[in-house]
Parts: C-alpha cells; structure tokens; sequence
C-alpha cells in the first residue's frame, strides 16, 4: 500500500503548481522548481499533465462565453473588465480566442506562450505587432513611459510602430534590442540569439560596443560573440518562411533540415548516420508536415525512410 | 512546392545525433492517446477492484508505469497496453497483498482485454468535449465554479476574485485547486456520451 498511498499527495502537489502557475508571477525558478519536481518521477509527471491538460480545456469554455457575452455595439467591455487596463483585457480577449494560454507574470506584464507547431499575431496596445513562432514564450510590458519585451524562448517578429520617445526594447538572454523604427526578427535559441533586420534600423546591446543593425543584416550572439553578417534580401526572406507557415531550405543539410522540422512538429525528424546527414537539400515545405518530407525523401532522393509513431528516421 | 534541384554531396560538415525523445513530446503523446482511454481505464479498475478508495492511486500507478515504458519505447497500441498494465498492476497487488478478494480474482484469471473494441473517434470525441466540459462546470461546488469563471471567463486575479467573492485568497485558491482536480476527473475519468452509446 505505501508506494501507492502517496497518489493524493502527489496530486496535491501538483494542484499546488498548477494553481500557483495561473495565479502568481511565474519566473525561471518557478518553472525549474516545477521541472526539477517532474522529473522526480513518472507519476510526478502523470498528475501534473493531466490535471493540466483539463484545466486548458477550459480556456475553449472562455472562448464560447466571450462570444456570448460580448456586447451588442460589439466594442464596450464588460463592466468588471473596464476596471482592468484596457490593453490587459483586450490582450486577454485575443488570447483567449486563439487558444494560447497566457500567465500574469506582474499585474502589468502580459505574457503569451505558443505551443510546438504553434503561429499567433498580438497587436500590443501602442499598435506594434508581434508574431510568435513554434514553442514561443514572450513576455510584454507596456506603459505610458516605456515599451519592453522579453523573448524568453523561441522566436518572434517584431513590427514596431516606432515612438522616439518610448523606445521599444526587446530582451532574449541578457541582450537587447531596440527599435530604431523597425521590423526584425530575434530569435532566442537555449542562449543564442540571432536577430535579423528587414526594414529601418535597431541597435543591439550584447556586451561589448552596442551595434547599429541595418536592413539585410544579420547577428548573432552566442558564447560571448557577437557576428553580424550581411545576406541578400532573398536569403533573408527565407527566414521568414515560418511566417506563412512554410520552411525553405537552400542547399541545406540534413541534419540543418531535421532540426528545423523538429522545431514544429512532435514527430521528430531523425537522421540515422553522420553521411546522410551531411547531404544537402533544397525545397519549400509546409513546416508542419514533416511526412511529405520523409515521402520525398524516400521516393525523390531514394533514402531509406522508416516511420515509427513519434520519428521518422532518414538513412542510406 | 518541392524543389530538388539542388540536391548535393558536400565534403564534411556537421552530423546529425540521434534526438531523445523530448519531455514535452512524451507529455502531447500522454494527452493525445493515453488520457482519453481513462475512461476505460477507470470502468476496468471499478469492474475489477472492490476498494473504491483505492482507485486514484491505482489509476495515478498504471499512468506512472505507462510512462516509464513509454520512455524506452512509446506503445504502438495505447489501448492494449493501458488495460494490460491495468491487469498485471491488480494482479500484482492481489498476490503482494494477500488481500484475495474472490470475485476480482475471478475476474482477473478470465479477463480477456478487449483491445479491438473500437472506441469514438478523436472528431467525435472532440464534438463531444463542449458539451462534457459545460456539464463538468455545472457539476461543480458552486463556490469552486464561482471562482473558475471569474478566472477564465473574465480573466481575473486572485486577489480581485478574492475580494468579488468576499473571501481570503487562500480561499480562492483551495475553491481553484478543488475545481481543478474536479474538472480533470469529470473530463477524463467519466465515460462520455459517445463512449456509454458504444
């Protein structure tokens, strides 16, 4: 009995996050606490996941009683919801309809997270749009005095209606960027950070001499270095391939390839052996749909392609 | 959209390793495929174990196995799998115990695993969701569905809610923490109308 009889505590605890999650601001050693304790035990795992997993369901309750609720001239909150800041209520409002689940970090932080494979567009209150890629977590605070944003993982593209005034500086691992009247990408990658610049300027602070970004450049900030380069506006662009949902590769490898699938998909894109992971592809694929490239890659490139559940797995 | 064109061999360059199966990968696949067979899971527990009260932890072990298996390997058949587990868990535990209770050992020894009973499909199922979870917030105490719809509905604080229902906020959090665990067992653990026709 003794192994078992620890079921309710187990789910106490993991009440516990949960609700402390939805409820308190939620920081990297909240989100380690929570980590470290998952990965006690499997059953750590099963408790919280599934109390999870219900209490996400009731965002889609949210989303039906938003529409039911919503006012007939279609633009007046509710009463209770005036009382919020308007850009709070009106970012809850979206996200609850896109289904992304948001956690109040600080009273004025809104904090929007994607999921694997998933795409969403915020409007922030000042007019600036952000658009998050796969596995996304950015946080945001905006007031009357300053404009921040904190890439925490992930990947996001910023069009920033600019206010010399109130800059808007975004943070990804301890560097930032600030909009010199801009549309950029950065994207924060366990620590490296890689911000591409498509129109007007930003300067980027990564230790060191800050550096002005101009349209076309790209840098990259890892291990305490800092590269910037320079592509053509096509090369750029496929960076931006996620936007429409597609991945573009260019004389790429394999194991390039993989990594980029497996940044969208939960069937996970496996290369079998170091030669075939040095073979370079080129092609436009939608990025969720990891199967029409094991298809090509069996029938076009004459691979060996083998399917379990959760991997394809690529060889000779 | 595919272009091959430039399909190449270049000399070195660096290698792909072989990924692990990643933490949130083995967590879509617990929610995807093994989740929506608690049902059966739970009618096979209370069909085949007399002790109610033993049934969370029981449920809580067979999910802990499950998962520990699916680190090495995910099952290919979710259902079979779930059930067996199931069946060799109380079959551990009657003979660990000591405790024989007749019946269930009965049943245990001529217990065929129906894993070709074909389930609802996962469109149905999701049809079936609104309505179950609309049904799940009735249930609810009501002070418990207070909260959650001051929380998810109009998106307010614990402290806000707090003073809206005229309480402390450790209230607010047991009456969260309550519907939480009631939402998850009347979403998972109940058979739905789909699965009670079939």
């Amino acid at each position: 009995m003794s192994e078992l009889s620890s079921a309710k505590e187990i789910n106490a605890r993991a009440t516990a996050f949960l609700e402390r999650r939805e409820f308190e601001s939620w920081n990297e050693a909240d989100e380690r606490e929570l980590s470290d304790w998952l990965a006690q035990s499997k059953a750590h795992c099963a408790a919280f996941w599934r109390l999870e997993a219900a209490w996400e369901r009731t965002h889609r309750l949210a989303a039906l009683k938003q529409e039911r609720l919503r006012p007939a001239n279609g633009s007046r909150a509710p009463r209770h919801a005036r009382q919020w800041p308007l850009r709070t209520a009106a970012a809850a409002v979206v996200i609850a309809a896109i289904g992304a689940s948001f956690y109040a970090f600080q009273p004025q932080d809104t904090v929007y997270r994607t999921a694997l494979g998933g795409h969403e567009t915020v409007t922030l209150a000042d007019g600036s749009e952000i658009e998050l890629n796969t596995n996304t977590v950015l946080s945001t605070r905006v007031t009357a005095a300053s404009r921040k944003a904190t890439l925490i993982r992930g990947e996001a593209y910023f069009r920033i209606r600019h206010d010399a005034n109130r800059p808007f500086v975004v943070t990804a691992n301890g560097k930032t960027i600030t909009d010199l009247g801009t549309a950029f990408t950065v994207r924060n990658d366990a620590g490296r950070v890689r911000v591409a610049l498509f129109e007007g300027s930003a300067r980027v602070d990564a230790g060191g001499k800050p550096v002005i970004l101009t349209p076309g450049d790209k840098l990259l900030a890892a291990a305490g270095r800092t590269v910037v380069s320079h592509e053509l506006p096509q090369t750029l662009a496929a960076d931006l391939g996620w936007r429409r949902g597609i991945v573009i590769f260019k004389r790429t490898t394999l194991a390039d390839v993989a990594a980029e699938f497996n940044r969208y998909n939960q069937t996970k894109l496996v290369i079998a052996d170091p030669q075939t992971a040095e073979l370079t592809v080129g092609g436009t694929f939608p990025a969720n749909n990891v199967e029409l490239f094991g298809r090509m890659a069996s029938e076009i490139l004459g691979l060996r392609v083998t399917r379990t559940p959760n991997r394809i797995v690529i060889s000779r | 959209m595919v272009d091959t064109s430039d399909f190449s061999r270049p000399p070195g360059g660096p290698n792909a390793s072989d990924l692990p199966m990643t933490a949130s990968g083995m967590k879509a696949w617990f929610v995807r495929e093994v989740l929506p067979l608690e049902p059966i899971l739970m009618h096979f527990l209370r069909q085949n174990w007399r002790n109610r009260a033993d049934l969370e932890d029981l449920r809580q072990e067979v999910y802990a196995r499950v998962l520990e298996a699916a680190e090495r390997e995910f099952p290919a058949k979710p259902k079979p799998f779930v059930l067996v587990t199931a069946r060799n868990l109380l079959i551990n535990r009657v003979l660990r115990e000591r405790i024989v209770p007749f019946d269930a050992k009965a049943d245990l020894d001529s217990l065929e695993v129906a894993s070709e009973v074909p389930g609802p499909d996962r469109a149905a199922i999701a049809r079936d969701e609104l309505r179950k979870l609309s049904a799940a917030l009735d249930r609810l105490p009501p002070r418990a569905r207070e909260a959650v719809v001051l929380r998810r509905i109009e998106g307010l604080s614990r402290r806000e809610i707090a003073e809206r229902m005229g309480v402390s906020e450790n209230t607010v959090a047991d009456h969260i923490r309550v519907a939480m665990n009631a939402l998850a067992n009347v979403l998972f653990g109940e058979p739905s109308e789909l699965t009670r026709r079939s």
